[in-house]
């Protein structure tokens, strides 16, 4: 058993942060609300679209940026919101880019804009800010702030802080 | 959203430099047999539906570890699931691109395999015929195989140890299209590895 007697609850436009030592079941906790772990016992509650970006990038090396995430934002039905996503991320000029000459960082943005192309009402993010530069951590606050806004929900498993004001938080271990 | 996925799978193993390895071993195999077996012709025709069948299933496990392994890794799948996208549908279009990543080039290379082996035009011809049938049913299988060894440290060799046996209806029937009704056992051998494999390629792929 990794976690048990775990319940939160978020309004639309809200916010919650998984927060706890490392090893504790947040990755867990994210997976197992976008649908990836089955839970022992419990339930989530929701009935809208999901959008998830883990730890790994699910980018082919040798494919191009843009080419990977439109296949994605094909699948979301997203194409036309692909490329204000790219702009919030400041990817734009990185789409010719085969994605295997791309730093860390940066594709980690792109699995974020991957995010935003979803126009998914849940977003559920494990660590986004790991390896984003300080402007980068900046953009994603904005996008989030807006996808808020826009009364989306983020569930976000973090060490520290992620520039969600007012959000929640929910303690593992 | 199965064309989607179809797409996507055909465009990343027609991308592959990995997409010519299973053609050049078909008529590697081909031109070897004459060396090991010998120049006697008539021999040589006999043996070669059953060498052109063993050569025609291994290859279809040459790419089995780039089939599936690579989207687990690298969280493709993860995507997908939490797209609500079925792993069925997801499997069924990876069995399509499979079967015209390695069978089509291998059909293509048909006549060169059989000119080595000294096969002649009818029975080459319904040699053919066998493949196009019975390769569908190979692909299905390294998908299923693929699937169950995706993740595991050298997946490749043991996916060869789940798909021999199971190919073996595909082999007889497909060795044995001279006989009559083989064609036609040949086809359901291949409907059934078909309707089962994208369920039980997924089954293994869900998230226990």
């Amino acid at each position: 058993m990794l976690f048990e007697g775990v319940s939160a609850r978020v309004a639309p436009g809200g916010a919650l942060l998984l927060v706890g030592p490392n090893g504790t079941g947040k990755s867990s906790l994210l997976r197992l609300l976008a649908g990836l772990l089955p839970a022992a016992a419990g339930s989530v509650a929701f009935a809208g679209r999901r959008a998830f970006a883990g730890h790994e990038v699910a980018l082919k090396p040798r494919q191009s940026l843009g080419a990977e995430l439109s296949h994605w934002a094909r699948l979301d039905g997203g194409l036309a919101r692909l490329p204000a996503a790219l702009e919030a991320m400041n990817l734009a000029a990185l789409v010719d880019v085969p994605c295997r000459m791309l730093s860390s960082g940066q594709k980690r943005r792109a699995a974020i804009a991957r995010v935003i192309a979803a126009g998914a009402e849940l977003w559920l993010l494990d660590e986004p800010t790991a390896g984003l530069d300080t402007a980068s951590a900046g953009l994603l606050a904005r996008a989030m702030a807006a996808h808020r806004a826009a009364g989306g929900l983020v569930v976000a498993a973090v060490h520290g802080d992620i520039g969600l004001d007012g959000a929640g938080s929910l303690r593992l271990g | 959203m199965l064309w989607a996925l179809f797409r996507r799978d055909l465009l990343l193993i027609a991308r592959s430099p990995a997409i010519w390895l299973p053609v050049m071993f078909f008529v590697l195999v081909a031109a070897l047999f004459p060396f090991a077996v010998g120049p006697d012709a008539r021999l040589l025709a006999r043996i070669a539906p059953g060498i052109i069948w063993v050569a025609a299933l291994l290859a279809s496990l040459l790419p089995v570890e780039t089939l599936l392994a690579p989207d687990v890794e690298d969280g493709s799948i993860d995507q997908l699931i939490a797209r609500g996208i079925a792993l069925e549908l997801v499997c069924a279009a990876r069995i399509a691109a499979h079967w015209l990543g390695f069978a089509v080039p291998l059909l293509a290379a048909l006549p060169v395999a059989g000119v080595l082996l000294g096969l002649d035009a009818a029975t080459g011809l319904r040699l053919g015929l066998a493949l196009l049938l019975g390769t569908p049913a190979l692909a299905s299988l390294a998908v299923v195989a693929a699937a169950l060894t995706a993740g595991l440290k050298g997946g490749g060799a043991l996916a060869g140890l789940i798909v021999l046996p199971l190919a073996l209806p595909v082999l007889i029937f497909g060795v044995g299209s001279d006989v009559a009704g083989a064609f036609r056992l040949l086809g359901a051998a291949s409907l059934v590895a078909l309707a089962v494999g994208p369920f039980a390629a997924a089954a293994a792929l869900k998230p226990e």
